[in-house]
């Protein structure tokens, strides 16, 4: 079966399996080389192997909830969006989410994904409990900050090349309502956008949504976006039940656009436009949970919209001393390419966690781009821009990286390899750990 | 007073996204099947998810003589009760050996029916309830590559025309369901045209509307009333000849 990731390349011939049980899942680790695969949502190759993909999407089952700490037990392949559907209702919401609730808990846990509150709540492997993890010998260890402490600690970012995540327990926060406060902030270049993000800081939710195309003195310009959970008393007549959700038209990708239609005019429109209406729309809003969190969920296959050949995301993460020149460097060198992108977003990070996981202090900037010579050989130049400032890349994002560029980058991934050779923890491979060396 | 919903084959695929669908409208559910015990974190899921009450009973459809015990067992006679047992076995294997060709027989006709017959007596001495039996459109007409199967789920969907016309004055429904090709652990492998083949939860979705609808007979996918029309009215003596 031809799989590949969320941003449709690369594609590969692979073997898949649906296991249903652990006696599934280990007769499958004794086969051959394996790993596991969610809902897809990675972009690049991390969740396709041609020697064996394990689609996990048959342990869906939630298997128990605590209402006093919030702790929610359940399969790795259960929904984030069902989590949501399920437990928003009685007043509890993901404590970390990603820009998707189509993402599988495992997933969530192998990219240990960040949300637009990392600044202050870290990433979702802050909120996990415990993850029962299945390795290469068809064990399933139970693995808590007590137990197993290390294999738990690189399993969370680990990208599924430690084991098999089978189930997890992880909390949930109480919140009062499904909506947010939105305040919206334009701001007219990267200086201003950054300093907007300093002060802030104690913003629950932040992101901004950056114009890559305009050079010169709008370089940088921004759209910030800070949320809030509302409370009961914030509410308006217009909200109606606290967890009520407005139905949300949804809308499918019918077929692949030609790369053509997406050119630097259209998007360079497109991000005036967005850019514009956020300088009408500034000041705050009341908005559902669903448009604040997953604005791009209501376009259904949205990753249809490169075209056939697919698309390849940048996600890389400067530190903050360095963000400033980094992010300018980069900014000017994706304007002066004219390569567009249509979701560019900027974030400030909080503080690394973990030995293997993305986030560190800093800014991480996230950019997509329709797979073609062209843009692959500027995301080359970017990837050189980023190591010279001391950043690091998402592998969640990366489908093209060289092995050699994400060793300079982040010397953690050789301690990485180095431990999966020594725990036998090399039978779970992926493409992208075979791209990587990892 | 909650209504209830008996899933008898609870661990198939079917059976378990009928459970969901009802409970999702707020049915307690009870979940009958062989090796129940399986089905633990189903039942957690099935309760979490949609805050009802679930229950789990041992039931072996081979083992006629428990099955009154297992009818008085259950908390509370259901409202709705679902048949989703199937086997398809092998149909070459069923061919030459008789312990496996009565193993289909008797998991698609014999367990079934009798399950069915028995729940229907007490739903009529109660005087209201729905049974909804899962059959197959191979019961249609018995063809070369399955008729051990379809030839039990034929006798399946006669007995149930039979108790539905027996208890249409007694207020007791029988649907009979014909889902056609179900993404299912049955199929699983099987290389199936996409327009014929229906996911699970969509014919649990078709089995809720057709008991809220009191229906009588359903395919879930429309198109296989028309494929399984086009393949009864065949004449008998071009049938036999064709491959299908």
């Amino acid at each position: 079966m031809i799989l590949s990731g969320w941003g449709r390349y690369p594609r590969q011939e692979c073997t898949v399996h649906n296991p249903r049980s652990e006696a599934d899942l280990r007769a499958l680790t004794r086969q051959g080389p394996l790993i596991a695969r969610g809902n897809g949502r990675g972009y690049g190759d991390c969740a396709i192997s041609r020697t064996g993909t394990a689609d996990m999407r048959r342990f869906n089952r939630i298997l128990s909830f605590d209402a006093q700490t919030g702790t929610l037990a359940a399969e790795a392949g259960v929904l984030l969006a069902d989590v949501i559907s399920v437990f928003l209702p009685r007043g509890w919401f993901p404590a970390v989410t990603p820009g998707t609730k189509f993402v599988t808990l495992g997933g969530m846990v192998a990219a240990d994904v960040h949300g637009k509150n990392h600044h202050k709540d870290g990433s979702f492997g802050r909120c996990i409990e415990w993850i029962d993890l299945l390795g290469a010998d068809g064990e399933v260890r139970r693995c808590s900050r007590k137990e197993n402490a290390d294999l738990f600690a690189w399993t969370i970012g680990g990208m599924g090349l430690t084991g098999i995540v089978v189930r997890l327990a992880f909390r949930l926060r109480p919140v009062e309502s499904g909506w947010i406060r939105q305040q919206t902030l334009p701001a007219p270049d990267l200086e201003t956008a950054m300093s907007l993000f300093e002060e802030h800081a104690g913003a629950t939710y932040s992101v901004a949504w950056i114009d890559c195309l305009h050079g010169g003195k709008g370089l940088g310009r921004s759209s910030l976006m800070l949320g809030e959970h509302a409370r009961l008393d914030e509410l308006d007549a217009r909200s109606g039940a606290p967890f009520a959700t407005p139905r949300r038209r949804m809308r499918k990708v019918p077929f692949d656009a030609a790369q053509i239609a997406l050119n630097s005019l259209t998007v360079r429109a497109f991000n005036a436009l967005y850019y514009h209406r956020a300088v009408a729309q500034r000041g705050e809003a009341l908005v559902d949970w669903d448009g604040f969190f997953y604005p791009l969920d209501a376009l259904l296959e949205w990753n249809r919209i490169y075209g056939r050949r697919g698309f390849a995301q940048f996600q890389c993460v400067i530190p903050l001393e360095s963000a400033k020149a980094g992010l300018t460097e980069l900014l000017r060198t994706i304007s002066a390419s004219g390569q567009g992108s249509f979701l560019a977003v900027l974030k400030r990070m909080g503080p690394s966690e973990g030995p293997i996981s993305f986030p560190r202090e800093g800014y991480t900037l996230a950019l997509d781009f329709p797979v073609n010579p062209d843009a692959l050989a500027l995301m080359e130049r970017l990837d050189a821009i980023t190591i010279d400032h001391g950043g690091r890349f998402y592998l969640a994002k990366d489908a093209r990286m060289s092995a050699a560029t994400l060793r300079a980058s982040d010397p953690r991934t050789l301690d990485f390899a180095q431990l999966r050779e020594q725990r036998g923890l090399t039978p779970f491979r992926s493409s992208m750990a075979e791209r990587l060396n990892l | 007073m909650t209504s209830s919903v008996l899933v008898i084959g609870a661990r198939s695929d079917i059976g378990l996204a009928a459970a969901h669908r009802f409970a999702t409208a707020g049915y307690s559910v009870q979940l009958a099947a062989r090796n129940v015990a399986q089905l633990e974190a189903d039942a957690a899921d099935i309760a979490l998810r949609h805050g009802v009450s679930v229950t789990m009973h041992e039931l072996d459809l081979l083992a006629a003589d428990t099955f009154e015990a297992f009818a008085d067992s259950l908390p509370v006679l259901p409202q709705v009760a679902i048949c989703a047992v199937g086997l398809l076995g092998d149909q070459v294997a069923s061919q030459s050996d008789l312990a496996a060709a009565s193993l289909v027989m008797r998991s698609n006709y014999e367990g079934p029916a009798l399950i069915t017959g028995l729940l229907a007596e007490r739903f009529e001495a109660r005087g209201s309830g729905t049974l909804v039996g899962i059959s197959s459109v191979a019961g249609d007409r018995g063809r070369a590559s399955n008729y051990v199967y379809g030839s039990a789920k034929a006798g399946y969907t006669a007995f149930l025309s039979g108790l539905r016309n027996r208890l249409a004055k007694k207020n007791v429904h029988v649907l009979t369901v014909l889902p056609g090709f179900v993404r299912t652990r049955m199929t699983e492998g099987m290389d199936l045209p996409a327009r014929l083949i229906a996911e699970p939860g969509r014919v649990a979705e078709a089995i809720f509307a057709a008991v809220l609808k009191k229906r009588d007979v359903i395919y879930v996918k429309p198109v296989w009333r028309l494929v399984m029309g086009v393949i009864r009215s065949v004449p008998e003596r071009v049938f036999k000849g064709t491959q299908l």
